[in-house]
């Protein structure tokens, strides 16, 4: 006779099917955007009756869409570069320093996770562009950079705690600067956590709405802001197809992190 | 000056943090109280019978949204956990890429399926269900649609690492003790996974009842919530006291939501303290 099998060892086949329609659920959605998008009626429709491109043309011809994504490609980059240059050091202050350190410091870097992006974004509307007098690029800047902070410092910081602090102090006894020790031993040992870190910043950056639908001005929009705009005026495919070239362009930077690092950097 | 280099490395980042973040919403915070009308101002925003449905509505719309996406994350979750190592890593970056899709695109997907000619209208009339298409859109259903869309991917990412690091042993020590599948679900698999259920619904709570542009394109002015009555209130009537108060009250709602729920896990998981 043959050991009796438990129950638990195999998964109940009607919780197979509902993780199946689960999964119908959430990728479903993104197929029909795709199907919308090269539809050629001028309603949103789906399954589409026929095939063009006229969506993507559309689309490509609007000047206000590709000044948005210049704008969004800018303000990723800068505002995700800004927050590395500001996140690695700090990442590595409270690693190496960890017993100098106030425990409170951390929650500084929690923060723009903890206060709701609406009220962050609205605050900082008053408090950068009103009261300071910024100018709306340099206000979406400094507002992405602090959105973004916190990924930054955690996953960065999350490599530093694997790294041995120790081959860093072996070489500035052997009297190797300070700052060449960080750029030639530090750095490339956390290089994969720097890279995580740039691709969560710079993706989270790109969809920003809440903090971005307040800072950015007349004339000046990013993608986002602006895909809204156009769907609160217009229910026609285009903002299909510019969200299939969003989706491309995730999968784009997906692809690329999953041949370097794996795509589990994104679960931990 | 040893002592001063940590302090040094952590000035930029926290410079930031204080000129960016802290000062303008303590600034927010301080608005209504300045403005000598606190008082009114608060008053109005509680007990203003529009403004409290706006606040019932949030808070229901975040409710029945966790208790969704919980359904419905922890049910795959369990079975991605338990999956073959290939498929679970294929369904985990199943997972994650509608998470890295923006909220615009995944809102504006539900708009193109709840439309008047929309996929759901088109199946209810073709299965004679109604006889003209259905008000879907602007809905507080298509609210808590695009909110449970938006959110589960998260839930089902907050719970897989708790599930997969459950001993396999225990929930099958309790079944060869006679304990019937059930229980053994009950009482020994869920307990172990209440701080994932916990950190998932808090991130799921909190992220729905401060979400706007899924209200923002789903709900219309019919189903304002609070994100979407601050974002009027700044934007569209000027009324800055008004969004401040707005303001502050979410910031007060939200921590108190997130110390609540650490409390919760405390008591119940006295381990992960």
């Amino acid at each position: 006779m043959a050991a009796p099998r438990s129950p638990l060892d195999r998964t109940h086949p009607g919780l197979i099917a509902a993780t199946a329609v689960v999964y119908l659920f959430l990728l479903g959605p993104l197929v029909i955007v795709f199907g919308a998008a090269f539809s050629n009626t001028t309603f949103l429709a789906f399954p589409p009756q026929g095939l063009s491109l006229r969506w993507f043309e559309n689309a490509f011809a609007n000047s206000a869409f590709r000044a948005s994504f210049v704008t969004s490609m800018q303000v990723a980059f800068g505002g995700t570069g800004l927050a590395l240059l500001l996140g690695v050091p700090a990442a590595y202050a409270m690693s190496r320093y960890r017993v100098q350190l106030p425990k409170a410091l951390s929650v500084m870097f929690v923060l723009p996770i903890l206060i709701p992006e609406i009220v962050a974004g609205f605050s900082m509307l008053r408090f950068l562009q009103v009261s300071l007098g910024l100018p709306v690029v340099a206000a979406l800047l400094l507002g992405h950079a602090l959105l973004v902070l916190p990924y930054t410092v955690r996953v960065i910081g999350a490599s530093l705690a694997a790294f041995d602090f120790s081959a860093e102090e072996a070489a500035i006894s052997l009297g190797s600067p300070p700052l060449k020790t960080f750029v030639t031993i530090v750095l490339p040992n956390i290089r994969s956590g720097v890279i995580a870190a740039f691709v969560l910043a710079f993706i989270t950056s790109l969809n920003d709405v809440s903090i971005s639908v307040f800072l950015t001005g007349p004339g000046v929009s990013t993608l986002p802001i602006q895909i809204l705009s156009y769907v609160e005026q217009f229910f026609d495919p285009t903002v299909a197809s510019v969200s299939v070239l969003l989706m491309v362009l995730t999968v784009a930077v997906m692809a690329a992190v999953e041949r370097t690092l794996g795509l589990t950097t994104f679960t931990k | 000056m040893r002592r001063l280099t940590p302090w040094l490395l952590l000035a930029p980042g926290l410079l930031l943090v204080v000129v960016v973040l802290l000062a303008p919403v303590l600034n927010t915070g301080v608005m209504p109280f300045a403005s000598g009308r606190a008082a009114s101002l608060y008053q109005r925003f509680f007990f203003g019978s529009y403004n409290q449905g706006v606040i019932l509505r949030t808070l229901q719309v975040a409710s029945v949204t966790t208790l969704v996406s919980l359904a419905l994350g922890f049910t795959a979750a369990y079975v991605v956990s338990r999956a073959p190592a290939a498929l679970k890593s294929l369904l985990i970056v199943a997972a994650v890429f509608p998470l890295l899709t923006g909220t615009v695109v995944r809102s504006f997907a539900w708009m193109v399926i709840l439309g008047r000619n929309g996929m759901a209208n088109d199946a209810l009339l073709k299965l004679g269900l109604t006889s003209e298409p259905v008000q879907l859109l602007y809905t507080q259903f298509a609210v808590v649609v695009g909110l449970v869309y938006l959110f589960t991917p998260l839930m089902i990412l907050s719970l897989v690492g708790v599930l997969e690091n459950i001993d396999t042993d225990l929930p099958r020590a309790a079944a060869s003790l006679g304990a019937p599948p059930r229980a053994v679900f009950r009482q020994v698999v869920l307990p172990l996974a209440t701080p994932g259920l916990i950190v998932g619904s808090v991130l799921v709570f909190t992220g729905s009842f401060t979400a706007f542009a899924t209200p923002q394109l789903l709900g219309g002015e019919e189903q304002t919530v609070l994100a979407t009555l601050l974002y009027q209130k700044a934007m569209v009537t000027l009324d800055w006291n008004g969004a401040s108060t707005i303001a502050s009250a979410m910031v007060v709602m939200t921590v108190i939501v997130v110390l609540l729920m650490n409390r919760l896990a405390r008591r119940l998981n006295p381990a992960s303290v």
